[in-house]
């Protein structure tokens, strides 16, 4: 008899280097568990996420894409992730039009002192993405395995 | 049937010519029929009354030939503007695309575009010459010995039944007289596809986006497409050809062309005049738009040359990203 395979989701999280990336690190230090589906790319900012960026991770393999950044007023470049709100609002709102759930994408502001926060919205995140199941509205089968 | 004549506008052509005022006309000329007009350069006054046509066919939006044009060309190019395209003029201006001291500009009125594709539904093929007539186009065909008169009203783009003006908001000179802001009803049909549900919308832009040939003639004929490098060119992008396997490449394609002009877009309807497919791509813009407009403030591209665009500006209290698509948008 052969296993069925549990799900696991594959989770890109676009973390900016001056808050979120360090929430990570203190998660880790604080040795809070999130699940290891989460990948993390660090950026140098919030907003230097390119709406290409979510697609493309989608495109190879992700299941939900999640952007951490600092929170509003507290950009390391001052403003960056005002436009980040901006943009991901719309595409966010785009990518609903086209019928892809909506729950597969996420932005989420957590400061450098928020580890529990970041493990929170990871763990959150993971669960709703695994209820989902794996993409296949946004997949290319060329890059599947 | 325009209520401007071809004869007219080569006549005021000519002598802005004539005089020097102008080295260049940008006008239409006629393609391999009659109802494929294409963007043309004059600079002779034989060649105006060899070539030129405005008529029912002339859809192309002329702005964005000014780019390249303006560099080309010594001297000041005249372009023939319908009021739509004076939004994409004006659009270009403000991202300071060309010299606005090379160009002549002289609005023309329109009253609205004929749709080749709506023509060939009720004649049929074998078209092979259409005349204008008052209220109407007469159809000649292979097969008819008669012409078929066609109603104008009844063969309008889809954009021009949703003219949103009449009014031309920059130009030098105007042929006719100035028109009016119209309230139109362009985003019903945006509201339409929202009101269904995630699955229904899935299906609806899997069939439409699925017959997407990438041909690319959306952002070539774009007034707002006009990155010298456009990042669909580059052979390691990934997003280049078209894949057998799945339809990630267009869904990925139309996402992110309508998402490099979102703010930017006048909403001038070209990419769905010129798509060979009739994939409805207007539609995506106009989402933007419509978003935009509701969660940002009313904006209309292209009104005046000075716009700060909404995704290249922002305030404090604009809403979170999940309320945005909560508000208004969430259905079970």
């Amino acid at each position: 008899m052969q296993d069925v395979k549990e799900f696991k989701p594959v989770i890109v999280a676009f973390c900016c280097n001056w808050c979120s990336y360090a929430g990570a690190d203190l998660a880790g230090s604080n040795r809070l568990a999130y699940p290891a589906d989460v990948k993390i790319i660090r950026v140098p900012c919030s907003c230097r996420v390119n709406p290409m960026f979510i697609l493309r991770a989608f495109q190879r393999g992700a299941d939900g894409v999640i952007l951490c950044g600092c929170h509003p007023g507290d950009c390391h470049y001052s403003t960056g992730n005002y436009y980040t709100r901006r943009r991901m609002s719309m595409l966010f709102s785009m990518l609903d039009f086209l019928g892809i759930e909506r729950d597969r994408t996420r932005v989420e502001w957590v400061s450098a002192a928020e580890g529990a926060k970041f493990a929170a919205t990871m763990n959150e995140f993971v669960e709703k993405v695994t209820a989902l199941g794996p993409n296949k509205r946004l997949e290319d089968l060329r890059c599947k395995q | 049937m325009q209520t401007v004549t071809t004869k007219s506008l080569c006549e005021r052509a000519a002598s802005l010519l004539g005089e020097g005022t102008v080295a260049a006309v940008l006008g239409w000329k006629r393609g391999e029929f009659d109802y494929d007009l294409t963007p043309a350069v004059f600079t002779a006054a034989e060649e105006l009354t060899e070539g030129f046509i405005y008529n029912d066919f002339s859809g192309a939006n002329l702005s964005k030939y000014l780019l390249k044009k303006t560099r080309e060309i010594d001297g000041k190019i005249l372009v023939f503007l319908k009021p739509c395209d004076t939004y994409s003029f004006n659009q270009l201006l403000s991202e300071h695309r060309f010299d606005r001291e090379k160009v002549y500009a002289i609005g023309i009125p329109c009253s609205g575009m004929a749709d080749i594709q709506k023509i060939r539904k009720i004649v049929g093929e074998g078209i092979t010459a259409i005349e204008a007539c008052e209220n109407s186009l007469l159809v000649h065909t292979l097969y008819d010995d008669e012409p078929i008169s066609v109603s104008c009203a009844e063969v309008l783009t889809e954009r021009c039944l949703n003219c949103k003006s009449k009014k031309h908001v920059a130009y030098d000179e105007l042929i006719g007289d100035e028109g009016e802001v119209l309230t139109s009803n362009r985003f019903d049909e945006v509201e339409k596809i929202e009101a269904l549900s995630a699955d229904e919308r899935f299906a609806f832009w899997q069939n439409e986006l699925s017959r997407c040939i990438r041909c690319n003639a959306c952002r070539d004929a774009c007034p707002a497409c006009t990155c010298e490098k456009c990042v669909f060119d580059n052979p390691n992008s990934g997003v280049q050809s078209k894949a057998p396997g799945g339809e990630f490449e267009e869904k990925l394609f139309h996402i992110i062309r309508a998402y490099h002009v979102a703010g930017r877009c006048t909403d001038c309807g070209e990419c769905s005049r010129v798509c060979p497919q009739n994939i409805p791509l207007h539609l995506l813009n106009r989402k933007f738009i419509k978003d935009m407009n509701e969660t940002y403030g009313e904006y209309q591209a292209g009104e005046y040359d000075n716009q700060r665009a909404p995704l290249v500006n922002f305030s404090l209290d604009d809403p979170e990203p999940s309320d945005v698509v909560k508000g208004g948008f969430d259905r079970a």
